[in-house]
């Protein structure tokens, strides 16, 4: 049990990233990632926002939706919940740790919208994940998506002060960063 | 039938999240006092860090919860300034009448630009941080402008561009004093003076004169002679380097004259 556990957790950081394997939640890796100090920021509140979304989505699928085979409503209802956490997080942090919530910024009503977690949910679905399995799985999908921002901000912290052709400056080297990264990424595949 | 049940399920999940948000929004309710967002419709937003605080909304919650004046931000035009003193009650600010408050920056290098006075050609990374670390720079004057933009790179209101030379050229239109240049040159060269003031010295060589002699054809060596000949006494010599007191000084002009080594100027406004 534990053991397959951890295999989910590793899994999901470093064989099947979400955004440098599975290509999900690419907005803000790309749109967060030019400042190493922001990109932590939203990687911790992903992550949060993440282990959240899988419980309560995971809760609400075997509960709710299997029982009374309203399966086919599973994306509304998820983006539907994954949205009002969001909001709620958002008021709770704003009340409990005003540094955070000032750090964290316009980030986290981003994460509404950022594909990955809904993507967490919808595997959970698809992998027939117990509670703790999702909620692993969830962690492990933060984690990685945190990692990959960390060091794509890194390299393009880089990037930012040397002499890139003008041609290329810009979008168009951090989608070449990117590709490489993914690139590098797939090495990891025979981790586990 | 399943289309009630779908109809029900979606209903009650919007109306459960409804009710919690609303809940949460009265329990977590954080109150904020109505006046920072209305200082804050007035503050230039510019977020540069020239007041000392962390940022714009770090100075609209200072002025609101702890009296502090809106005379610390230095981008603030005089209408939006008038607009929060207005707000906050206060009659005027302190220094509004002090023509030397007003400051911009002063980039104190005139760029001698002859090979005759370098070192080696430096072909690295296009930032002033970076080639200070590779010998001081390529100049053999460890005080000459690298001319490779960090400062342009750091100035949040585009007052700042390259020029002739290889020096950066200060637009004091554009120009508030927030200080962010000075802190990214690693020469230390640049330095926030009254605006009115026209007459600088362009130098910050504290070596002797010796030394600068064998560095620079146009750096201050202190001999002493603008001080002598400076009307108002204005002109003191520290550190084989001559600094004028702003507070003395009426720009007559007559150390530029007399200096040897034409190290001071006169600023024409024109040619900015």
């Amino acid at each position: 049990m534990t053991g397959s556990l951890i295999g989910i957790f590793l899994t999901a950081i470093f064989i099947e990233n979400f955004v440098l394997n599975q290509i999900l939640g690419l907005c803000p890796f790309i749109g967060v990632s030019s400042r190493t100090e922001s990109a932590v920021g939203m990687g911790i509140s992903v992550t949060f926002v993440m282990v959240m979304a899988g419980v309560a989505t995971w809760g609400v699928q075997n509960l709710v939706l299997v029982p009374y085979s309203l399966e086919y409503l599973q994306t509304v209802s998820f983006i539907l919940i994954i949205a009002a956490l969001v909001q709620f997080v958002e008021m709770v942090i704003k009340k409990l740790a005003p540094a955070l919530y000032k750090a964290l910024g316009v980030f986290l009503p981003l994460i509404t919208t950022n594909c990955a977690v809904l993507g967490v949910a919808l595997i959970n679905v698809r992998r027939n994940y117990g509670l703790l399995e999702s909620s692993f799985h969830a962690l492990g999908g933060g984690l990685g998506f945190m990692l990959a921002l960390v060091i794509m901000s890194g390299i393009r912290e880089r990037l930012a002060i040397s002499e890139v052709p003008v041609a290329m400056r810009g979008a168009p080297i951090a989608f070449i960063t990117a590709g490489l990264l993914a690139t590098a990424f797939m090495g990891l595949s025979g981790l586990i | 039938m399943n289309i009630i049940m779908a109809a029900l399920f979606l209903g009650l999940l919007g109306l459960l999240s409804g009710i919690l948000l609303s809940f949460a929004s009265k329990k977590f309710e954080v109150k904020v006092d109505p006046k920072i967002e209305e200082v804050m419709q007035y503050i230039p937003s510019a977020n540069c860090g020239g007041c000392g605080y962390p940022g714009c909304a770090a100075l609209a919650e200072a002025i609101v919860n702890n009296g502090v004046s809106i005379s610390l931000c230095v981008a603030i035009s005089k209408r939006n300034a008038d607009a929060i003193n207005k707000i906050m009650g206060v009659e005027k600010n302190a220094n509004d009448n002090d023509p030397l408050a007003r400051k911009a920056a002063l980039i104190r290098c005139q760029g001698l630009n002859t090979d005759e006075y370098k070192n080696f050609e430096y072909a690295g990374v296009k930032d002033c941080q970076a080639a200070v670390l590779l010998q001081n720079g390529p100049w053999k004057c460890p005080h000459r402008c690298l001319g490779l933009g960090s400062c342009v790179n750091a100035c949040p209101f585009d007052a700042l561009k390259m020029g002739p030379n290889n020096l950066p050229v200060v637009d004091e239109a554009k120009c508030v004093a927030c200080g962010k240049c000075v802190d990214a040159c690693p020469k230390q060269i640049i330095e926030l003076v009254p605006q009115i003031k026209t007459v600088h010295v362009l130098c910050v060589s504290k070596d002797t004169g010796k030394d600068t002699i064998k560095m620079c054809k146009i750096g201050c060596i202190g001999c002493g002679i603008c001080k002598k000949n400076c009307p108002v006494d204005a002109i003191v010599i520290e550190n084989n380097l001559a600094k004028i007191n702003y507070e003395k000084c009426i720009d007559c002009g007559k150390c530029v004259e007399v200096c040897p080594r034409k190290s001071i100027i006169k600023e024409s406004h024109q040619d900015i």
